[in-house]
């Protein structure tokens, strides 16, 4: 493992400028951070702070105004070249799964698109997948439109993770679904990322995914990361939207039940 | 480290084989075609080396994916083989995968009654669609009435907005496409009257064909294809992003905000557009008979007059209201029929363009049969 040392992303110097009928405005300003391989990282921030827009300059879908974005050693604009299934994996917030495909066929595609492998093992690998994500093999052949928010998203994970990338992005994954739901999505990231050893990037609004999830957690505010570390280190923090993010009601709650854990632990 | 391509060794010997795996078993490298085939090859022979135990060496393996490990498992007949020497790092994969591993549930195959049925079935869209279509005519009369009963209240700016769209930036195409074929129809024409010696009939030929149908006909069809497709996709995507059941929990009735709007300016612009068609068609026309006949701008304009009653124009605008209605009407009613996904919308807009314009050509022979006493 030569890759525990040099981090999977490395953002530098990075700045995002919104161009709006001759009026900029500047959304980050000389933004650092490095994600390190095995990580669980979670980016928090306000609405409208560039969370998504920083996942889409890892992505390479959006091109940064000034700065570097270097990703698994690449620079982030080749990011969309050929086989980036297999480099990183992209859980978008509304699934984002072909309309016109049915279950499989979208989890599949990324190897059929290959065009070498035989069918029946992209089927097979595929029914893994499906299972892996948590789904039932019935549902193979039901349409995008025919499945429910949750199911939605575990085909989204499962057509994610089916080249198995050592990387994986996740938009607002909790967002969206019922309490039931959004805890047995967690459980089912928790588990993928222990088992598969994933590095995870998880943007979310959602406090309880978040402490739940996180092994480490990076605030943007002010144009910047203005603190990043574990829960703890975080809640630790004097940063005025820091405070107001997490001391305020909703925050309280979850963090009263991430003392219960760690006590439970 | 270098990352090597996938590569697979089969020794044989009397007491039985051993296959040595080496490289990178994932889905990207394995599908490189050089180490597919050779993989492929390899694996069908150790499944055909028989009964010999074969031993199974994964430890010079660099990496190892679902799909790498599902081939595995694949080639093992699907359980565990007898003699496996492999890495505790790697068994968790291969755990995962047999543990998964299951045949995918076939499609649902259609059988011999349910295709019958799929017959009654398309029958019964057929009509659907005329109900519909009918419910739509309909409704948009009612929402007429209603509009004239107060039209202070009808929604004018989005009149005025599709009336921009599809009247005047349509300006330019229908008239290059007119003057083209007004140019093309002079000279094919005054080829045949030369023989003839009735070149002072070009005026006659070109007036009653461009005013009567040409005009009409063509102006119609690109709009069909330019605005009525417009009009099914922007309906179709408020369907997919949920703006239409959005309206409709506003109380806001989409036949009167979304199709009387479209109908209206196209009832406007049609014959607006007719008219513009011909009139670059003539221009045309008149400047090839100057070339090819020297049949003069000037004989021309005092011969047209004569040549091409008046009724003719009106029956042309008259024809031209009808189409921009049905267009309008047509492409509503596909973009109001899109299912929310993207199949469904490309679908939906390729049906109406081309429905829209069987049906013009249609309505125009209904129009050429009825009115065949008139104008000429």
């Amino acid at each position: 493992m030569t890759q525990t040392t040099t981090p999977v992303i490395k953002i530098h110097k990075l700045w995002s400028v919104f161009h709006n009928a001759g009026h900029a405005s500047v959304i980050h300003q000389d933004l650092d951070l490095s994600v390190k391989a095995g990580e669980f990282l979670s980016i928090v921030g306000g609405s409208g702070s560039g969370k998504t827009v920083l996942l889409r300059q890892i992505l390479g879908l959006e091109t940064p105004e000034r700065g570097r974005v270097t990703v698994l050693g690449r620079p982030a604009a080749e990011m969309g070249a050929e086989g980036a299934a297999s480099r990183v994996g992209m859980l978008f917030q509304h699934g984002a799964l072909f309309s016109a495909f049915t279950v499989l066929e979208n989890i599949a595609f990324a190897l059929r698109e290959l065009k070498t492998l035989p069918q029946t093992l992209i089927r097979d690998a595929a029914m893994v997948k499906l299972q892996m994500v948590g789904l039932d093999p019935s549902q193979a052949h039901k349409m995008p439109a025919d499945l429910s928010g949750g199911m939605v998203k575990r085909v989204a994970l499962a057509r994610a993770l089916v080249m198995d990338p050592p990387l994986l992005l996740l938009d607002e994954p909790t967002a969206g679904l019922d309490p039931d739901s959004a805890d047995a999505f967690c459980a089912l990231l928790r588990s993928l990322h222990r088992e598969l050893g994933l590095t995870v990037l998880m943007v979310t609004h959602d406090l309880d995914t978040l402490f739940e999830l996180s092994t480490r957690i990076a605030v943007v505010a002010d144009k910047h990361i203005v603190v990043s570390g574990t829960a703890s280190e975080v809640l630790a923090s004097a940063h005025p939207f820091v405070r107001d993010f997490f001391q305020g009601a909703r925050g309280r709650r979850a963090a009263a039940l991430l003392q219960a854990t760690v006590l439970e632990v | 480290m270098l990352e090597k391509s996938p590569h697979i060794a089969l020794q044989l010997s009397p007491q039985g084989g051993r296959v040595l795996l080496s490289g990178c078993w994932t889905a990207a490298r394995l599908a490189e075609p050089q180490s597919w085939s050779l993989i492929e090859s390899t694996l069908a022979e150790c499944a055909a080396s028989g009964q010999k135990p074969l031993t199974w060496d994964l430890r010079k393996l660099q990496k190892l994916d679902h799909t790498g490990a599902h081939l595995l498992w694949n080639a093992w007949g699907r359980q565990w083989p007898q003699n496996l020497l492999l890495l505790e790092a790697q068994r968790p994969m291969l755990e995962r995968v047999a543990h998964y591993a299951i045949k995918a549930p076939p499609p649902a195959r259609k059988t011999l009654w349910q295709v019958f049925l799929l017959l009654g079935e398309r029958l019964l869209v057929l009509l659907d669609h005329l109900k519909y279509l009918t419910r739509l005519t309909g409704q948009l009369l009612l929402d007429s009435i209603k509009l004239a009963g107060r039209p202070s209240q009808g929604p004018w700016r989005d009149v005025s907005g599709h009336l921009y769209h599809v009247g005047a930036t349509a300006l330019p195409i229908t008239a290059l496409v007119g003057f083209l074929i007004g140019v093309v129809l002079a000279y094919l024409m005054s080829q045949q009257l030369r023989q003839f010696g009735a070149d002072a009939f070009i005026v006659n030929i070109l007036g009653i064909a461009l005013i009567r149908e040409l005009g009409p006909v063509l102006a119609a069809i690109l709009i069909a294809g330019r605005s009525g497709s417009a009009i099914t996709a922007q309906i179709g995507v408020m369907r997919v992003t949920e703006e239409l059941d959005a309206m409709r929990v506003m109380g806001i009735a989409k036949g009167y905000r979304l199709v009387l709007p479209r109908a209206i300016a196209m009832a406007v612009a049609m014959p607006l557009l007719t008219v513009w068609t011909t009139l670059a068609a003539l221009l045309g026309g008149m400047l090839a008979s100057d070339l090819a006949m020297g049949v003069t701008p000037a004989y021309f304009f005092e011969a047209l007059p004569k040549a091409v009653q008046v009724s003719n124009l009106a029956l042309a605008v008259g024809k031209s209201v009808v189409f921009g209605l049905l267009i309008a009407v047509i492409g509503c009613h596909y973009g109001l029929r899109v299912k929310p996904n993207t199949e469904s919308l490309g679908q939906g807009t390729t049906a109406s363009v081309v429905t829209s314009i069987t049906m013009v050509i249609l309505v125009d022979a209904l129009f050429a049969v009825v009115f065949k006493n008139i104008g000429i």
